[in-house]
């Protein structure tokens, strides 16, 4: 059942698959040109057009910009559930344009991790298990995996609750088991879309604390965020408006 | 690894399904019943069968049967007192054993209205005056004792053999051998005692009742002693029918020539009577009859077996897409973490046959206890062929899963993104 995408390996060394390169060796996520329109009856709305962008290894990105500027349409098609209307879109070496469906689904579960605004745990399973669930789609649990998964839990404070469902738990705890969910496959990009738009400040500060920590152990994450002050604990900013870049700031220039 | 992540995805069904008890136990019933009715229809279809099968094989199925009939009396009637002669003659059955070819041997019986006493008790059996050659033709065993043998008719030996109901009736705590019944106004020594036929249970006997039990007697002897006129009165008015022989059984020489032989004796007889004061039996075309009968009967019962299926179907099919609108915004999260098309697919065909397995599972307990409940409380027989549990609990499943496709492709063609967006 591993197809193609299963064999290269998710870290952003590897060399591009298919397609024209991208233009350093060092993106997780390189998008050329990438546009995304959608079409309602006669009119077009062009949610993303001409982006052009790479996003390298071990950045901690805020994306900023005000409501329809196309931030959930970026995040959508870096994280390949979405696929761009024009343009090249390269992640992890790969150039995701060419890939089907399995070969996407892989890519996902290996390459990516998503942490979304209202959490997206399954109610069914409790925590462990949906800790799991990206390893269940990829090489299936085993006795490391499971090791793996309570580790995360208990990096994320839920040590003690591994067999709590999602119900019994309070949306920061969900909240951090989904960021331990996003670890599991251990990532090559973080993805996250306002995940701490429905916390109180409080919860939203230990998430971010968080998030910071990740940063330092040298993952890549990508922050959707509407808040100014989250925007400023970020080394990169970048401000959209009506599907374009606006502003991107670094601070490692 | 494939047993655990299969057990994995049972577990997750389970307890997705568990989230709608309720609705999963309706939908459950659905196929119960649906199996459960396949099975019990099935076997009360197979137990009517057989038992139709038996009772013309007790007949022979090499054998021709004619029988006496009164033709229609109308023009006769409002008779104190009426002499009635119809039906076969030693004539007919003469030139049947002497010029038809194929018939291996013929036997007369001619049946007498007698009572039948011994001490106080009187039952009414059908006495039977058979040749000797009766017991093989018809395939029937002694009990006890010996059946009759040429020198008893020849010699008009007074004596008869009993059938196991009257013997049990008329001597219920000693042997009947040697001792004597009544039959009529003559006494006749018992010789033997025929095995009872193969019980039929809708036509269970009761030796008191009028046409219980047997009661046979050596032809010849019989008439010598009776004749060829029954007398039978019966409320105030006296019926007598004479009748030479009641029944004349032949006994063809191989199956095939079956047909043949019947129908050489239908038109034989109709050549030489008269009047329509005959019937012909063959049991061969009866069984013939009987399993084309069960051939229509199983196609009806399949219909409507596959009607109740097909309904239990439908049940599942609508419970399954109500939950995969349900579970979009899952199924949208389960892609977004690296699911596949396959694995969404599996998941949801997953429930679907834990739903109809379990129905199908307690349908086959229910379609089990239907028959023994039938048999119990009343004489209906039926008869649970070890294929009509399986064939109902693959169907039930097999319809699972046919009927899970639709939605599981559904849920497996959703777009990731509106499927995290929705509600
Ligand atoms: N499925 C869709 N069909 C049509 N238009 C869409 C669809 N999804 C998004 N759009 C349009 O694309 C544009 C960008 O939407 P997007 O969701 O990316 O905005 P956003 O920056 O995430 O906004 P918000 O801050 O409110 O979440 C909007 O104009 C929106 O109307
Ligand atoms: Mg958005």
């Amino acid at each position: 059942m591993r197809n193609a995408s299963g064999e290269s390996s998710a870290s952003a060394l590897s060399p591009v698959v298919g397609g024209p390169a991208p233009l350093t060796e060092t993106s997780v996520a390189s998008l050329r040109g990438v546009g995304r329109t959608y079409t309602m009856g006669t009119n077009q709305v062009h949610a993303l057009a001409d982006f052009s962008f790479d996003f390298k290894a071990g950045e901690y990105w805020s994306i900023m910009g005000s409501s329809g500027s196309g931030k959930s349409t970026l995040l959508n098609i870096l994280g390949c559930i979405d696929r761009p209307t024009a343009g090249d879109y390269y992640l992890a070496g790969q150039h995701v344009n060419s890939l089907d469906d399995d070969e996407l689904s892989s890519l996902r579960g290996q390459a990516l991790g998503f942490i979304f605004q209202s959490y997206n745990l399954i109610p069914q399973l409790n925590v462990l298990e949906n800790i799991l669930v990206p390893v269940l789609y990829r090489d299936g649990v085993s006795s490391t995996s499971t090791a793996r998964g309570m580790a995360l839990a208990e990096r994320v404070g839920l040590a003690e609750r591994l067999d709590h469902r999602p119900s019994e738990l309070s949306g920061g705890q969900q909240q951090r088991v989904a960021i331990a969910r996003a670890l599991v496959n251990d990532p090559a990009l973080i993805l996250a879309d306002e995940a701490t738009g429905n916390l109180d400040s409080q919860t939203a500060a230990e998430i971010l604390d968080l998030f910071d920590e990740l940063h330092a152990e040298g993952k890549t994450i990508l922050l959707v965020t509407h808040e100014p002050h989250i925007g400023e604990r970020t080394e990169g900013r970048l401000q959209l408006k009506d599907g374009q870049i606006a502003d991107a700031r670094h601070g490692r220039a | 690894m494939q047993l655990a992540s299969l057990t994995r995805a049972v577990r997750l069904g389970v307890s997705s399904l568990a989230l709608h008890k309720l609705r999963a136990f309706l939908t459950t019933l659905g196929v119960l019943f649906g199996v459960s009715s396949v099975i019990a229809m099935l076997a009360v279809a197979e137990g009517a069968s057989v038992e139709a099968q038996e009772q013309i094989r007790q007949l022979g199925s090499e054998n021709v049967i004619l029988r006496s009939v009164a033709p229609p009396t109308d023009k006769v009637s409002n008779q104190e007192s009426r002499i009635l002669a119809y039906g076969l003659t030693h004539e007919d059955l003469a030139r049947i054993r002497d010029t038809f070819p194929g018939v291996k041997r013929t036997i007369g019986i001619l049946q007498v209205p007698e009572e039948v006493r011994q001490g106080s008790a009187v039952c009414s059996p059908r006495v039977l005056c058979v040749p000797p050659s009766y017991l093989a033709a018809t395939g029937r065993e002694m009990f006890q004792g010996r059946f009759f043998v040429p020198a008893d008719g020849a010699q008009y030996d007074p004596v008869c053999v009993l059938g196991y109901e009257i013997a049990r009736y008329l001597f219920p705590f000693e042997s009947p051998l040697g001792k004597r019944v009544k039959v009529g106004a003559d006494y006749f020594e018992v010789v033997g005692v025929v095995y009872p036929r193969v019980p039929i249970s809708s036509l269970a006997t009761d030796p008191s009742t009028e046409v219980g039990g047997e009661v046979f007697i050596p032809i010849g002897t019989g008439l010598k002693v009776f004749g060829d006129r029954q007398v039978t009165i019966r409320s105030g008015t006296v019926d007598i029918q004479e009748v030479e022989l009641h029944e004349i059984i032949i006994q063809v020489d191989g199956g095939a020539n079956v047909p043949f032989v019947a129908d050489a004796c239908r038109s034989m007889l109709t050549r030489n009577h008269q009047e329509k004061d005959f019937e012909v039996i063959v049991p061969l075309e009866l069984l013939l009859r009987a399993e084309e009968t069960k051939r229509i009967f199983s196609i009806v019962l399949g219909s409507i077996a596959g009607i109740s299926l097909l309904v239990g179907g439908i049940g599942i099919m609508n419970v399954m897409l109500a939950t995969v609108t349900e579970r979009t915004r899952e199924i949208g999260i389960r892609r977004a973490l690296g699911a596949k098309r396959a694995h969404i697919v599996t998941q949801f065909l997953v429930e679907t046959v834990v739903l109809s397995g379990c129905g199908g599972l307690a349908g086959v307990a229910l379609g089990l206890a239907i028959p023994m409940g039938i048999e119990r409380f009343s004489d209906m027989r039926t008869i649970v062929t070890p294929g009509a549990p399986l064939l109902a609990f693959g169907i039930s499943v097999a319809t699972g899963i046919i009927f899970g496709l639709y939605p599981a492709w559904r849920a497996a063609h959703m777009d990731p993104v509106e499927a995290l967006r929705h509600e």
